[in-house]
C-alpha cells in the first residue's frame, strides 16, 4: 500500500521528523519511555509527546553511567541524549515502571540539562481503591507540574479534545490489528509495526487522521491471495525491529496479534470521553492490559496471553524479551506454563537493540514454526 | 597476597566478637520457631527485608525473610546450584539471585536450613525494588496464599503529599488484611509497645554501627553484615533490643581497649551495596592484609536510616514516611548526600563499590556517585563487579588486581 510508505519514512528518521515538527509548529517536545505516560495531558498542553526508543549507534557515552547489565533500551536512550542527538527535546517524562527506568530518570536529571523533567510516580498495584485514588492524584500532580513549569494552563476542554484524538489513534490501530487478525495476508507485519511506532512519533492530529484513513482503506481491500502462514502472537516489552516481522513471515509465520508495549498494550482500552478527563485517564491506566511492572492480580498476564492466543487462534506464541528486562523475565515461566496447559506452543527469543544475524533468527523461527500445527 | 596474611593470628582469635555465639543461638531458635509454627498454631508470613514488620509482630505471626534466606544460601555457597535450578525452571540468569535461589529452594526444600517454612500469607513492600513484586507474585502462585502489596512510591527528590496519603491508607488496609488472614483483632496497645521496641532496636543498631567512629574501629562492615540479621528479622521484639544492648556494650568495651576489627588499622574504607555473601571472609582478609578496615557501609545502616521520620508516639502513622523514605527508594543524588555524610562521620579514606548484578536499584547510578565523590571529595573509589549470591559472576584474579591497585592509591594518598 502506497500510503504506508510515509509511516516508514517517519520511523526511519524520527529525529528528523521531530526537528521539522518543532521548526514548523514551534511546539515544545517532551520525550517519554513507556506506555504509562499520560500523553493526553502533555498533548493537551500543546506539547508534542515523542516516544524515545534505543539507538542503532554504538554505545560510547552511556557506558560511563550504566552498567553492562542494563537493558539496551535504557542504555540506548541515554546514549542518544548524551551524544546530543536529542537536542530538540525540551525535557522528558519518566513514568515509574521498572527499576532501570527509575534510575535512568536520576541519571538523566543529573547529567542532562533539558529544561523540563518529571517523574510520574504511578502506583505499582492497580487493584485497590486507594491505588485508583492515588492514580488520579498523580495525574493531577503531573498536570500541575506541566502548568507551573511551562507557564500555561490546561483546561478540561483541551484535555477532552486530546483524549478524543488519542482515542481515534487507538481505535484505528485496534481496527488495523483486528483486520489483520481476520486476514493476515492483508498487510505485512513490518507495515503494522511502522504504523504503531509512527503513532508514538507523529503529530497526533495528523496520526489520527492518517491512521484512520489506512484502517478504512484496509477494510475495503481484499487481500491478495490466501495466507498460509502459521498464526503467531508476539509477547514482550517492545519490539523495535521491522526485520523480525519479515523474518517470521519468511519462516512461514504471520504475526496476527501481540502483547507488546509498542503494540496492543499501547492502544487497548479507550479513555472515556465523558466526565472528568483526569479521572477518565486514571480509569484507563488502572484497567488497561497490565505491564509486568504493575500488579493487577497474580495471574493477570498469564490470563491475558491465554486470552489473546484463544481469541486470535494463535498457532504459537513468540516471547520477544529484551535482555536484562527483569519484570518480563519473571513472568515468562508462568506465562509459558499457562500456554502449555492450553496446548499453545511458545518459544523464547532474547533480543537486544542489535539483532542476531538474519540467518540465526530464521533458523530459530523456522524450527519453531515448522513444529506448529 | 602471601600465605602469612591469611593465617589465623592468635591475637586476633582472642579479639573475636563474643556476642556472635548469642546471635547464633537466637537465630537458631528463631528458625526452629518458624519451622514449627504450624504445630504451635502460629502463622508464618513471608515479608520483604524493608517491609513494615511491626504489625506482624503485633499479630503474633512469625515473619520470615526470603532475602535473609538468600543471604544464607550465598554465605553457605549453595547459590550456584539453586540458581541453576531456577534457570532450568525458565528463570533467566540475569534476574536477582536472591529471587532465583529462593524460588528454586521452595521446590526442593534446598539451602542450608532445608528450605523456609511455607508461608500462610505474603507481605511485599516495594521500597527496595520492583523485583520483589515479581518474586512475591511467583511465590503467591506457588504456595497459593494471599499476597499483600505495600506500595511505597519512589521518592526521586521529594516525598509528595499524594504519596503520603496513598501510603497512609495502605496501613489501614494492611491491618485489615492481617485481621482477616490471622483471624483476630489487631491490638493497638500492643502496637504501641512493638513500635517502641522497634525504635529502640533501631537506635541501638545505629549506636552499634557508630562505634566504628572509634579508631581503630571495634568492628567492621563484615561484622555488621552478620549482626544485621536481628534488626531485619526480629525488629520490634525485646530479643533484638537485648541483643543489641549486649553487642553495643561489647563494642564500647573493645573501643575503650583499642581493640580493632583489623589489627594495626591504618586505612578506613566505606562499602557500598549488598555484601558478596560467598566472599565476605576473602574480602575481609584481603583488605585486612593492607591494614584496611571497612568501617561502614550503606547497606546495614539502611535498617536505621529513616529513624528521623519515625515517631514513638505515633509509630503506625510515622511508618508512612519511615518506610517510604528509605535508602533504596530515593534518587541517586539523595543517596550521594547520605554517602557524603558517612564519609565524614566515619572518616574514611576510600570507598569500595560493589556493582551487584542482582540489584539494579542499588547499582545503577553508582558510576555517577563515584564520579561525584571523586570530583567533590577527591576520595579514591573502587568498583567491584560481582553478585551477592551467584558465584559465577565472581572473577577473583581480576578483583584482586583491582583491589591491589586501589590500595596502592590509598597508600600513596595517605602514606
Amino acid at each position: 500500500m502506497n500510503t504506508i510508505r510515509q509511516f516508514h519514512d517517519v520511523i526511519n528518521d524520527s529525529d528528523g521528523y521531530a526537528r521539522r515538527l518543532k521548526n514548523d509548529s514551534g511546539k515544545k517536545i517532551l520525550g517519554y519511555f513507556c506506555s504509562y505516560t499520560p500523553e493526553e495531558i502533555i498533548h493537551a498542553a500543546g506539547i508534542h509527546p515523542l516516544r524515545l526508543f534505543g539507538t542503532r549507534s554504538a554505545i560510547a557515552h552511556a557506558d560511563a553511567h550504566l552498567q553492562a547489565y542494563s537493558c539496551s533500551l535504557v542504555r540506548g536512550v541515554l546514549e542518544e541524549a548524551l551524544a546530543g542527538r536529542l537536542e530538540f527535546l525540551d525535557g522528558a517524562v519518566f513514568p515509574h515502571t521498572c527499576d532501570s527506568i527509575q534510575r535512568l530518570s536520576d541519571i538523566w536529571r543529573l547529567n542532562l540539562k533539558f529544561s523540563f523533567h518529571s517523574d510520574v510516580v504511578l502506583p505499582v498495584k492497580l487493584d485497590t481503591s486507594s491505588a485508583r485514588q492515588y492514580m488520579g492524584d498523580v495525574l493531577r500532580k503531573f498536570k500541575r507540574e506541566l502548568e507551573m513549569d511551562l507557564g500555561l494552563s490546561i483546561t478540561d476542554a483541551q484535555l477532552s479534545k486530546s483524549i478524543k484524538t488519542f482515542n481515534t489513534i487507538k481505535r484505528a490501530l485496534g481496527k488495523i490489528y483486528r483486520l489483520r487478525s481476520a486476514n493476515p495476508g492483508l498487510i505485512a507485519g513490518a507495515d503494522v509495526y511502522a504504523l504503531v511506532k509512527s503513532a508514538m512519533i507523529m503529530d497526533r492530529a495528523d496520526a489520527a487522521e492518517k491512521l484512520t484513513a489506512v484502517a478504512d482503506q484496509l477494510e475495503k481491500t481484499k487481500a491478495a491471495g490466501a495466507d498460509s502462514g502459521k498464526r503467531i502472537v508476539l509477547s514482550g516489552g517492545l519490539c523495535d525491529h521491522a526485520d523480525i516481522y519479515s523474518i517470521i513471515e519468511k519462516s512461514g509465520g504471520a504475526v496476527v496479534w501481540d502483547d507488546l508495549c509498542t503494540g496492543s498494550r499501547y492502544f487497548e482500552g479507550l479513555v472515556s470521553e465523558g466526565g472528568d478527563p483526569i479521572e477518565a485517564l486514571a480509569d484507563r491506566f488502572t484497567e488497561r492490559v497490565v505491564c509486568p511492572a504493575k500488579h493487577s492480580s497474580i495471574t493477570a498476564r498469564g490470563d491475558g496471553i491465554v486470552g489473546i492466543a484463544k481469541e486470535h487462534r494463535a498457532s504459537g506464541v513468540i516471547f520477544l524479551l529484551l535482555k536484562f528486562c527483569d519484570p518480563h523475565s519473571f513472568d515468562y515461566p508462568y506465562m509459558k506454563e499457562m500456554l502449555d496447559r492450553e496446548g499453545v506452543p511458545s518459544m523464547l527469543m532474547e533480543i537486544e537493540q542489535d539483532l542476531p544475524s538474519e540467518g540465526q533468527l530464521s533458523t530459530r523461527f523456522e524450527a519453531f514454526i515448522e513444529m506448529l500445527r | 597476597m602471601s600465605e602469612e596474611h591469611l593465617k589465623k593470628d592468635p591475637e586476633k582469635e582472642k579479639m573475636k566478637v563474643k556476642s556472635i555465639k548469642k546471635m547464633k543461638e537466637i537465630m537458631t531458635a528463631y528458625y526452629i520457631d518458624a519451622k514449627t509454627a504450624a504445630q504451635n498454631g502460629k502463622k508464618v508470613a513471608w515479608i520483604t527485608s524493608g517491609g513494615p514488620v511491626e504489625p506482624l509482630i503485633v499479630m503474633d505471626a512469625i515473619p520470615v525473610y526470603p532475602e535473609n534466606h538468600g543471604a544464607m544460601i550465598g554465605a553457605s555457597k549453595m547459590g550456584v546450584d539453586l540458581c541453576e535450578k531456577a534457570e532450568d525452571m525458565g528463570y533467566c540468569r540475569d534476574i536477582c539471585s536472591y529471587a532465583r535461589s529462593d524460588i528454586a529452594a521452595s521446590t526442593v526444600n534446598g539451602g542450608p536450613i532445608g528450605g523456609l517454612p511455607a508461608p500462610d500469607f505474603l507481605v511485599c513492600c516495594n521500597n527496595i525494588c520492583g523485583t520483589v513484586l515479581k518474586w512475591y507474585e511467583v511465590q503467591a502462585r506457588y504456595y497459593k496464599v494471599p499476597l499483600f502489596i505495600f506500595d511505597t512510591p519512589f521518592c526521586h527528590t521529594e516525598f509528595s503529599s499524594e504519596a503520603r496519603k496513598y501510603v497512609r491508607s495502605q496501613i489501614d488496609e494492611y491491618i485489615k488484611f492481617l485481621e482477616v488472614v490471622c483471624g483476630k483483632k489487631f491490638d493497638m496497645d500492643k502496637m504501641k509497645e512493638v513500635g517502641r521496641l522497634s525504635l529502640q532496636g533501631q537506635r541501638l543498631w545505629q549506636d552499634v554501627l557508630d562505634t566504628t567512629m572509634n579508631k581503630p574501629a571495634p568492628m567492621s562492615a563484615f561484622d555488621a553484615f552478620f549482626h544485621l540479621a536481628l534488626i531485619v528479622t526480629l525488629r520490634g521484639t525485646q530479643t533484638a533490643v537485648d541483643y543489641y544492648t549486649m553487642l553495643l556494650e561489647e563494642m564500647k568495651e573493645r573501643a575503650a581497649q583499642k581493640i580493632g576489627a583489623v589489627p594495626n588499622e591504618r586505612y578506613r574504607l566505606l562499602w557500598d551495596n549488598l555484601p558478596v555473601w560467598f566472599k565476605t571472609k576473602w574480602l575481609s582478609d584481603k583488605f585486612a592484609s593492607y591494614d584496611a578496615c571497612l568501617v561502614a557501609d550503606t547497606y546495614t545502616s539502611a535498617w536505621c536510616g529513616s529513624l528521623e521520620y519515625l515517631d514513638e508516639n505515633d509509630f503506625l502513622g510515622s511508618m508512612v514516611e519511615g518506610y517510604t523514605r528509605i535508602y533504596l527508594n530515593i534518587g541517586v543524588d539523595e543517596m550521594l548526600k547520605i554517602i557524603k555524610k558517612m564519609i565524614k562521620k566515619y572518616d574514611v579514606d576510600g570507598i569500595v563499590m560493589h556493582s551487584n548484578r542482582s540489584c539494579k536499584p542499588y547499582s545503577l547510578g553508582q558510576y555517577d556517585i563515584m564520579k561525584s565523590l571523586q570530583r567533590d571529595t577527591g576520595l579514591p573509589s573502587l568498583m567491584i563487579e560481582a553478585d551477592m549470591v551467584d558465584e559465577r559472576a565472581w572473577s577473583e584474579s581480576q578483583i584482586e588486581t583491582r583491589i591491589d591497585a586501589f590500595m596502592e592509591i590509598i597508600k600513596q594518598k595517605k602514606g
